[in-house]
């Protein structure tokens, strides 16, 4: 803004701030600044706080899937594993559901059904994760082991995905509670979206002869694609993070295995459930070095799914045009 | 601009003043399994003494040690007594030592589900750490039979569960483990387990069991009483099969009453005596040896005086085991040592 002339620069910065316009933009530009500091400084503080596992262990660490504190041995390749496949089972079942009920939501029902269920859905997002996880440990890992396990083991039991035994806690019973938590997330911003698409859209499917569903998802969903994804995204964010509700299903215990039935460990829950008892630094410090890792993953995580979203807009466009 | 400027220096002056009218806070942090008891005992020494307040933060054993190393909290709390590693890096750091004083005591006891099974279940060291080693696995193995003779037990496989989350309670379980057995290998905290699920807190293992047959994990005593969970007998030292209670764990301290270092760091599992409870442990305070600040060195010094005799009047009510008194005359030369 050094443009702006001098009679600007001249007035003093008192009189500036006192005009109001000046002042909500410094205000704002400090609140701006505060989340790039704040991302710095938890890189910073993971980083400086995992020296020693990094030296010791170097790119190993991640490919190691011995957790032993008694050997001074470190390696996050169970817990990478855990994360990644609940979050891939939670956003598996999640998906489908949340954007099938955002177009009912949005494009079919009538508005008062679709705002008193939004209401309710605006209640689930605001559940606290702890009542998840309880929900989960009393109600799904009885079910998973009498009904779930029984069944899915019987049809699919060849493939390794659904060997057992099971225990009702696991690598699945944690992607079910998990899609519960995400779902209303998906629901919430999808309809949001859904319910952005220019009218005209809409109208101009329907002039042209398609039937109602053929306008939804042949226009108006393509439409919200980006708004879609973002909300997936936002949904895989919060699946990645989430501690609480996974730690009490998912029978912490580090393994690489393949049964979804089988008991696993997330980065999250080994950093909550061991850093309140680790001792020794280089235990601490591995704790620390997971976190790292995890934010790393949300890192590339996310930028995969922002090249997603360009090829797919991309791609969406021409095949508008043709 | 300028008197709202000197109106703020003012109003943060005064509050200032007033706050160091305020009574003297001493802060702690560390275990969580003394948590109730210690915060009784805080509330009522402030009853009694309304120029000082404690102010302990339940963090955890490990997180506990830390911070009292780090100088963030004025004292620590612990489930596991310091290794001489720690102890030194105490040293190294403050340039004082740091004293232990046990202040109650906790038990481990293993519980259990078998479909068909009420009786309460006798456990051998043997069998415990066969379970937890992950060899034995069935029920019906002859190292659990032969110590409960006409219970029918299935030979189905055993599910063993513990805690995921640090806590005083797996130490005090397998300090016992590694004391009864030269194969089973812990350090401090921290543990590679063999087999079994994880859960987390003491309502995670025993959801746990109650939802999966023919489960076996442990628990800490109070756990168990307060919320009806059953549990076994362990059989101790002496041959006998002894059922966790607050006498049993008393006992156990007593017995080691007798040869009690001098810095307190004693672990009194698998105690002689025909009596004691064999999963047992002091839980312990960390309080450094020289202070700088002499309001804080006094408060502390009486409250661990009152801690030790009137202070454990309160332990039982709240199904901690008291101290036994040897232990507690002892501890009450350690804190005249405190400068």
């Amino acid at each position: 803004m050094k443009g702006a002339g001098p009679s600007v620069g001249s007035r003093s910065l008192l009189s500036r701030l006192a005009t109001g316009d000046e002042f909500a933009r410094l205000v704002t530009l400090i609140f701006a600044a505060s989340v790039v500091l704040i991302t710095v400084m938890v890189v910073w503080q993971l980083w400086t706080n995992s020296v020693l596992p990094r030296h010791k262990f170097g790119l190993r660490f991640l490919i190691s899937d011995v957790w032993d504190p008694l050997a001074d041995q470190f390696g996050a390749l169970p817990f990478m594993y855990g994360t990644l496949v609940t979050s891939a089972v939670a956003l598996l079942l999640a998906v489908p559901l949340g954007i099938g009920a955002a177009i009912f939501l949005a494009e079919l029902a009538p508005p008062r059904i679709s705002d008193t269920l939004q209401f309710f859905i605006d209640l689930l997002a605001a559940v606290p994760s702890v009542i998840y996880g309880l929900l989960g440990f009393l109600v799904v890992v009885p079910l998973m082991r009498t009904v779930i396990f029984p069944v899915l083991n019987k049809s699919l039991g060849f493939l390794p995905l659904f060997k057992g035994p099971s225990y009702g806690v696991g690598f699945l019973t944690a992607g079910i509670v998990l899609a519960m938590m995400v779902i209303p997330y998906i629901i919430s911003v999808s309809r949001e979206v859904l319910l952005s698409v220019p009218r005209d859209q809409r109208e101009a499917a329907l002039a042209l002869g398609s039937t109602r569903w053929e306008s939804t998802w042949k226009v108006v969903v393509p439409f919200a694609r980006t708004g879609i994804m973002g909300s997936i995204f936002l949904a895989l964010a919060r699946a990645l993070g989430e501690t609480m509700a996974v730690t009490m299903v998912i029978g912490n215990t580090p393994k690489v295995v393949a049964s979804l039935f089988s008991p696993g460990y997330s980065i999250a829950a080994v950093i909550a459930n061991e850093f309140t008892e680790a001792t020794g630094d280089l235990y601490v410090q591995s704790l620390f070095e997971l976190g790292l890792v995890l934010f790393l993953m949300t890192f590339i995580l996310n930028g995969l799914a922002r090249l997603l979203i360009i090829v797919t807009t991309q791609r969406g466009s021409g095949v508008g045009n043709a | 601009m300028k008197r709202v400027a000197s109106l703020v220096v003012a109003v943060l002056v005064l509050g200032t003043l007033l706050y160091a009218q305020n009574p003297l806070t001493v802060t702690g942090a560390g275990a969580s399994f003394p948590y109730p008891i210690y915060s009784k005992w805080f509330d009522e020494f402030h009853a009694k003494n309304a120029n000082v307040q404690f102010n302990y933060q339940s963090v955890g054993s490990g997180a506990g040690i830390k911070q009292v190393t780090e100088g963030t909290v004025d004292f620590g709390a612990s489930d596991m007594p310091m290794t001489d590693e720690l102890i030194k890096a105490f040293q190294d750091k403050r340039g004082t030592g740091i004293l232990h004083f046990p202040a109650v005591l906790g038990a481990a006891v293993p519980t259990y589900n078998i479909p068909g099974v009420t009786a309460t279940l006798n456990f051998t060291p043997e069998a415990l750490v066969g379970i937890y080693l992950g060899k034995i696995t069935k029920w019906n193995d002859a190292a659990i039979a032969s110590a409960n003779k006409g219970v029918t037990l299935p030979a189905n496989d055993i599910v063993v569960v513990h805690r995921s989350d640090g806590s005083g309670t797996t130490f005090i379980w397998t300090d016992y483990l590694s004391k009864v057995s030269s194969e089973w290998k812990n350090k401090g905290g921290s543990i590679n387990w063999p087999v079994g699920l994880g859960g987390k807190g003491s309502e995670g293992v025993t959801g746990l069991i109650k939802s999966t047959p023919n489960s076996i994990g442990y628990v800490e005593l109070i756990y168990a009483v307060q919320n009806n969970v059953p549990f076994g007998a362990v059989k101790n030292a002496a041959g006998t099969f002894v059922k966790a209670d607050l006498a049993s764990v008393s006992a156990a301290a007593a017995a080691a009453a007798k040869d009690m270092p001098a810095d307190f760091r004693v672990s009194i599992t698998n105690a002689a005596g025909a009596k004691a409870y064999p999963i047992s442990s002091f839980t312990w305070l960390l309080i450094p040896q020289k202070w700088q600040d002499a309001g804080k060195r006094e408060a502390v010094k009486k409250f661990l005086y009152w801690m030790l005799a009137d202070g454990q009047k309160d332990t039982e009510a709240l199904s901690y085991a008291k101290l036994p008194k040897e232990v507690a005359d002892k501890e009450k030369k350690a804190v005249d040592s405190i400068q």
